[in-house]
């Protein structure tokens, strides 16, 4: 009895990845459908995905196709498109995070949109920098992210504070809001390309760049999130909070100013008593217009070899990112449409969104100057934020003493 | 016993066989010998085949794939062209010169030896009390096994909140105690420390579970005799329990070496290598080689590096457990 069992048992074991196998080789064959476009997205979250989805349905329609949608979580994309592409097996329409797209445009998995006429005009700059790739755009967002200050009204009204403007403000501001358990103002300088990506509104706006890193500019705008932490108006936790730790303060009342992007607005809705508002990124000079980076998703067309197929995936891209998606998917998802000419509608639907939609006109890509370098720049930035705010290096050799490890 | 008679070849000849064999005619008793002699092979192969296959598959491929790695230029190009250079051993001499490789091995170290003889000692004390008989000993017991079947991500996040330094309820308890917040994983200095207590509370139940084992495999009549000859307490600890537990301990050891030089979802999940690096082990490096920068040669050589250092641990057991063997 004990010995059949064993042997069930064993030859279970044997099947499995046989039946595994012949699943995966069935995902593989539907591909061949000529109708059927399969997706590959990391919204696997709600609301987002239900959200995404409705647009997918609505583009689908639109060209008498059906869809096969895949979603994978944010941190597992890029494995996933990495095991899919040396399987030959990469879906008809792939979205990307935008600072992503030049690195998967470099190994050439990627069609040019060009290819079948796909209208790049209207975008706005900084997007279209961020899928571009030796001459050639990849890939289309339809909306797009930046980041803000966000600031809690009640806080803020009672001690007499109007939103901070100005680093001076800023760190103003955040000093008099400190008291008790409460910190004046919380951003994520952990050691992941977060950090870096919540240092450069501050790098970027007082005219750093990271192409050199070692300048007066960026130095200074290390020197104003170590005065902000030294000066207790900050927690030294900044070290290890991620954005989302930082929306969690900023909700629990332990902090009245975050620096954030407006993803965090569906999770601050959940809290109504937390009356909150936004304003650009504070600038270190008063002539100086607030840069800030530019977040989002694109949509590519892979080479998967069957040249029709490509050619839907790329009119599917295209109304991915129509006017009426990008208005729809701007208003639910709160985020910015890329489309210049639909700001002023926008912002009439969503005022809450105004501030966002000014920082995004002037926001700029991480990837536009160092295109598949960035991640090393990246970790440079991060390795720096937190050399400096513990004390390992002055502001004006972190980087040089971070970019040598 | 079962392996005793599998690994003695000859032997299960049948109890009558052997008087039989002497009886036959030469030639009818060679051919008899061969086909049994054959078919005992075959048996014999029949029971190697799936675990050599298995290793083959699973063990020796992605070695061999990894050194290879190791040995390229190998990228997310790589990926769609199915090309990466030789650079021979280019990766290797990154790895060695990069600023951050010699303070990471020293952190695997220390993080290494920190857990283990945390864990160990833990574990010991815990193991030795449990063998106590007294009320909810099996719940408390099982109850102790709570942190092994908790996913690590989930543990280290919940660690993460409980070690921050404002509002963190480790730092508030000790508050009420009148001690100074710590800045538990935002100082470079305490964070490794801090670091390796999680990986301590995780590592405990494992520790607990074999040594405990290994403590109920030790006759009670040894420490009935021993306390006839004085032999209590401490006394019957060093001389009945040690030299009985040895074998298990250098089990418990070495596979504690192994899985702590190892260790990523913790590290990853608390500070991510952070403040200011003071947490980067061998481990990370790999990690963040291959899957964040996408250098996968590189994050190669850095594992590879690792292996050979979890190899050489286990040839020191294998060696250890030799000499026992021969005494």
């Amino acid at each position: 009895m004990k010995k059949r069992q064993l042997t069930t048992l064993l030859a279970i074991a044997a099947i499995t990845p046989l039946a595994l196998t012949a699943c995966s080789g069935g995902g593989a064959q539907t591909g061949g459908d000529p109708d059927t476009l399969t997706i590959l997205d990391y919204y696997n979250n709600e609301p987002d995905k239900t959200l995404i989805q409705a647009a997918l349905d609505t583009c689908a329609e639109e060209l008498d196709v059906t869809i096969e949608r895949e979603t994978v979580p944010g941190k597992d994309l890029i494995q996933k498109v990495l095991q899919r592409s040396s399987s030959k097996t990469l879906p008809d329409v792939l979205m990307l995070d935008n600072p992503d797209l030049q690195e998967i445009a470099a190994t050439g998995g990627l069609a040019p949109l060009s290819d079948y006429d796909v209208d790049t005009s209207g975008f706005a700059d900084g997007i279209l920098e961020a899928a571009t790739y030796e001459d050639e755009v990849y890939g289309l967002a339809p909306t797009v992210n930046t980041l803000g200050l966000f600031y809690n009204e009640t806080l803020l009204a009672e001690a007499g504070i109007e939103p901070p403007t100005t680093w001076d403000e800023l760190k103003t501001a955040a000093a008099a809001l400190t008291t008790g358990d409460q910190y004046g103002l919380a951003f994520s300088a952990i050691a992941t390309y977060e950090g870096s990506w919540q240092f450069l509104p501050f790098m970027w706006t007082n005219g750093g760049d990271e192409t050199d890193l070692n300048t007066p500019e960026v130095a200074e705008a290390l020197q104003l999130w170590v005065d902000l932490v030294d000066s207790g108006s900050a927690s030294k936790s900044v070290l290890n909070w991620s954005q989302a730790d930082v929306k969690d303060q900023f909700v629990a009342g332990n902090a009245a100013m975050m620096i954030n992007g407006p993803w965090q607005i569906p999770g601050l809705a959940e809290t109504p008593d937390v009356k909150w508002g936004t304003v650009q990124v504070p600038v270190n000079d008063e002539s100086q217009t607030p840069i800030a980076p530019l977040g989002g998703e694109v949509w590519t067309v892979p080479v998967t070899g069957d040249d029709e197929k490509q050619a839907k995936a790329a009119s599917f891209v295209e109304c991915i990112s129509s006017d009426d998606n990008q208005l729809e998917l701007a208003t639910e998802r709160y985020t910015v449409p890329t489309k210049t000419e639909l700001a002023g509608e926008y912002v009439e639907a969503v005022p809450t969104m105004e501030a966002f939609t000014e920082q995004v006109a002037n926001a700029r890509s991480r990837t536009g100057q160092l295109g598949e370098e960035w991640p090393e720049a990246a970790t440079v930035i991060y390795t720096a934020i937190q050399l400096a705010l513990t004390g390992q290096a002055s502001v004006e050799d972190a980087f040089e003493q971070a970019a040598a490890g | 016993m079962t392996t005793t008679r599998l690994t003695s070849g000859p032997a299960p000849a049948s109890p009558d066989g052997a008087p039989r064999r002497g009886t036959l005619p030469g030639r009818t008793r060679k051919q008899q010998f061969r086909r049994q002699f054959s078919k005992e092979n075959i048996t014999k192969i029949l029971f190697v085949v799936p675990a050599a296959l298995y290793i083959v598959l699973f063990f020796g491929y992605p070695v061999v794939k990894n050194v290879v790695m190791s040995l390229q230029d190998y990228t997310t190009k790589t990926f769609f062209t199915g090309e990466a250079p030789w650079v021979g051993i280019q990766n290797y001499v990154t790895v060695i010169t990069s600023n951050l490789f010699w303070p990471s091995l020293t952190n695997t170290a220390l993080f290494t030896i920190g857990s283990i003889l945390g864990q160990f000692v833990i574990g010991l004390a815990l193991a030795a009390f449990f063998k106590r008989r007294f009320p909810l000993n099996n719940f408390l017991r099982s109850m102790l096994l709570l942190p092994w079947l908790l996913p690590l991500i989930v543990a280290s996040a919940t660690w993460r909140s409980i070690l921050d330094q404002d509002s963190g309820i480790l730092n508030r308890f000790l508050g009420t105690l009148g001690l100074d917040a710590i800045p538990w994983l935002t100082d470079p200095s305490v964070a490794l420390t801090a670091v390796i207590l999680v990986n301590i509370w995780v590592g405990i139940p494992f520790n607990v579970t074999i040594l405990y084992g290994g403590l109920q495999d030790i006759p009670d009549e040894l420490y009935e005799a021993g306390a006839l000859d004085g032999a209590i307490g401490w006394k019957a600890f060093r001389h009945i329990t040690w030299p009985n537990l040895r074998p298990v301990v250098s089990v418990v050891l070495l596979l504690g070496v192994v899985y702590t030089l190892k260790v990523l979802d913790i590290i990853l999940g608390l500070t991510n290598g952070g403040p200011a690096n003071a947490t980067q082990t061998l481990a990370i490096r790999s990690y963040q080689e291959s899957f964040v920068n996408f250098e996968f040669g590189v994050g190669a050589a850095f594992s590879n590096i690792l292996i050979l250092i979890s190899l050489l641990f286990a040839i020191i057991y294998l060696r250890a457990n030799r000499r026992q063997v021969d005494e």
